[in-house]
């Protein structure tokens, strides 16, 4: 996710200067992905420069600019609302590398390396619910209260992002299962493979897996 | 020193003897004091329900002590084990267990009159435990008026009717939907904050997350924990200062 693309959704709200930016966007997620000031003021002066925002006037008494989207600034926010977020480009994900490592390098308990990040994902997964739950107390509190401008809408922008912090470390706990599953059925067939592929595995193998899997993202 | 609600002592399980002894526990230590919601998962054939019915009394340990609020089960008879189970231990099933013919309220009795305590009386404890799960509308509806959620809610209010201070769950949420299910979890969680203990069997991790801790089970040996928490305390503490 690009800082650009966050930025101009905000500026569709009205005008706004740089740490104003850039409290509006750690406020929404709760701080989860922090931001710097002056990140936020190059991929201004990037987004003036494609003609995509400008400023609103003179910098005012405390030498701020505040700044507004300009009309391609506008539709480039509504073609990022219309457009799915690209998943083609996986990342590099440390914990499945490490686990394909672990099964395929010689004398590494894989089922420890799985509990151990079990434990060490529940756990976080806990501090999450934890958050969760304070936040969803807030909001009951809340009720029946007249709404502060803008706050309820925070809260539940940040309890979105926590849910969906919540769903990721259920999905990883919920593989990590799957991989011990899979591996203890391994264990039982007859003539399992594990130990012997790796050494033999031919570098043609993995250009075809990586086509496959090109294939199947068509 | 606070006495747990529920300890666990070296506790096995073995069925059969010899060459084909299947050990279902072996060897198991847990505590749990009032006010702590402790998780245990593990793969099927963990000895996860093995744990929770030697912990409520429904099954005997091979060796080891269980011991609830200070009472070994071990050193009790038949009797006073059923008696112990009456009066301090709650169970909350996937399949909630209601009896359909009778009224929320008369199901969270029933415990308690079962117990000899006057119906009257045994009445209004049900309704003071169906009012801090928030049924206090439902008490006189029969199970198949309320929703899954909702008859979860009441046989969590049965399990911990009157006395009763510790709740063995066996997979509360397994019936239930995702934000259902939570709900549930959420009034589990409200229930141990104010002093209640817990013990959740779940195999989904997104509700033993709603516990203090999580102890992992294989082949009836605890694996791993993820101890007591006090990090989340301080999680929380530099999350609302944050705000």
């Amino acid at each position: 996710m690009s800082v650009k693309q966050g930025l101009l959704a905000l500026l569709a709200e009205g005008p706004m200067y740089g740490a104003q930016l850039r409290v509006e966007f750690e406020e929404r997620t709760g701080g989860t992905w922090p931001l710097n000031v002056g990140q936020v003021y190059t991929t201004l002066n990037r987004l003036e420069r494609d003609g995509l925002v400008e400023p609103t006037g003179e910098a005012d008494g405390e030498g701020r600019i505040s700044y507004r989207l300009t009309e391609a600034g506008a539709s480039e926010v509504t073609t990022w609302w219309q457009t799915p977020v690209d998943r083609d480009n996986t990342p590099r994900d440390e914990l499945t590398i490490k686990l394909a490592l672990a099964v395929t390098v010689p004398g590494v308990d894989v089922q420890s390396v799985a509990q151990t990040q079990r434990t060490s994902t529940i756990r976080h997964l806990h501090d999450l619910t934890r958050l969760k739950q304070q936040v969803m107390r807030k909001q009951r509190d809340a009720e029946g209260h007249e709404p502060q401008e803008g706050v309820a809408n925070h809260d539940l922008a940040w309890l979105l992002v926590l849910e969906n912090l919540i769903f990721s470390a259920e999905a990883e706990v919920r593989w990590l299962d799957h991989v011990e599953t899979r591996l203890h059925r391994e264990s039982l067939r007859p003539f399992h493979r594990s130990g012997s592929t790796p050494a033999t595995s031919r570098p043609e193998d993995a250009d075809e897996r990586a086509a496959a899997r090109a294939e199947a993202r068509r | 020193m606070t006495t747990p609600s529920l300890l666990l002592d070296n506790v096995s399980r073995v069925h059969g003897t010899g060459d084909t002894a299947v050990h279902a526990l072996d060897g198991v230590s847990l505590e749990i004091l009032p006010g702590e919601l402790v998780a245990v998962m593990g793969p099927s054939g963990s000895g996860k329900s093995t744990l929770l019915n030697l912990a409520g009394g429904l099954d005997h340990a091979t060796s080891g002590r269980v011991v609830i609020e200070g009472e070994d089960l071990t050193t009790l008879g038949a009797k006073g084990i059923a008696q112990l189970r009456r009066r301090r231990v709650g169970f909350v099933f996937q399949d909630y267990n209601l009896i359909p013919s009778l009224t929320a309220a008369e199901n969270v009795a029933l415990p308690l009159e079962l117990d000899g305590e006057r119906a009257s009386q045994a009445r209004r404890h049900a309704r003071q435990s169906l009012e801090l799960m928030g049924l206090r509308e439902l008490s006189d509806r029969f199970p198949d008026q309320l929703s899954g959620g909702q008859q979860q809610r009441v046989a969590i209010a049965r399990a911990l009717v009157g006395s009763r201070r510790l709740v063995l769950a066996d997979e509360p949420t397994g019936a239930l939907d995702s934000h259902t299910g939570e709900d549930v979890l959420r009034v589990l969680r409200e229930r141990c904050d104010e002093g209640v203990a817990g013990l959740l069997v779940t195999h989904e991790a997104r509700h033993a997350a709603w516990a203090d801790r999580v102890v992992f089970l294989r082949d009836g040996v605890v694996v791993d924990s993820t101890g007591r928490a006090s990090a989340a305390e301080d999680l929380l503490d530099s999350a609302s200062s944050a705000r």
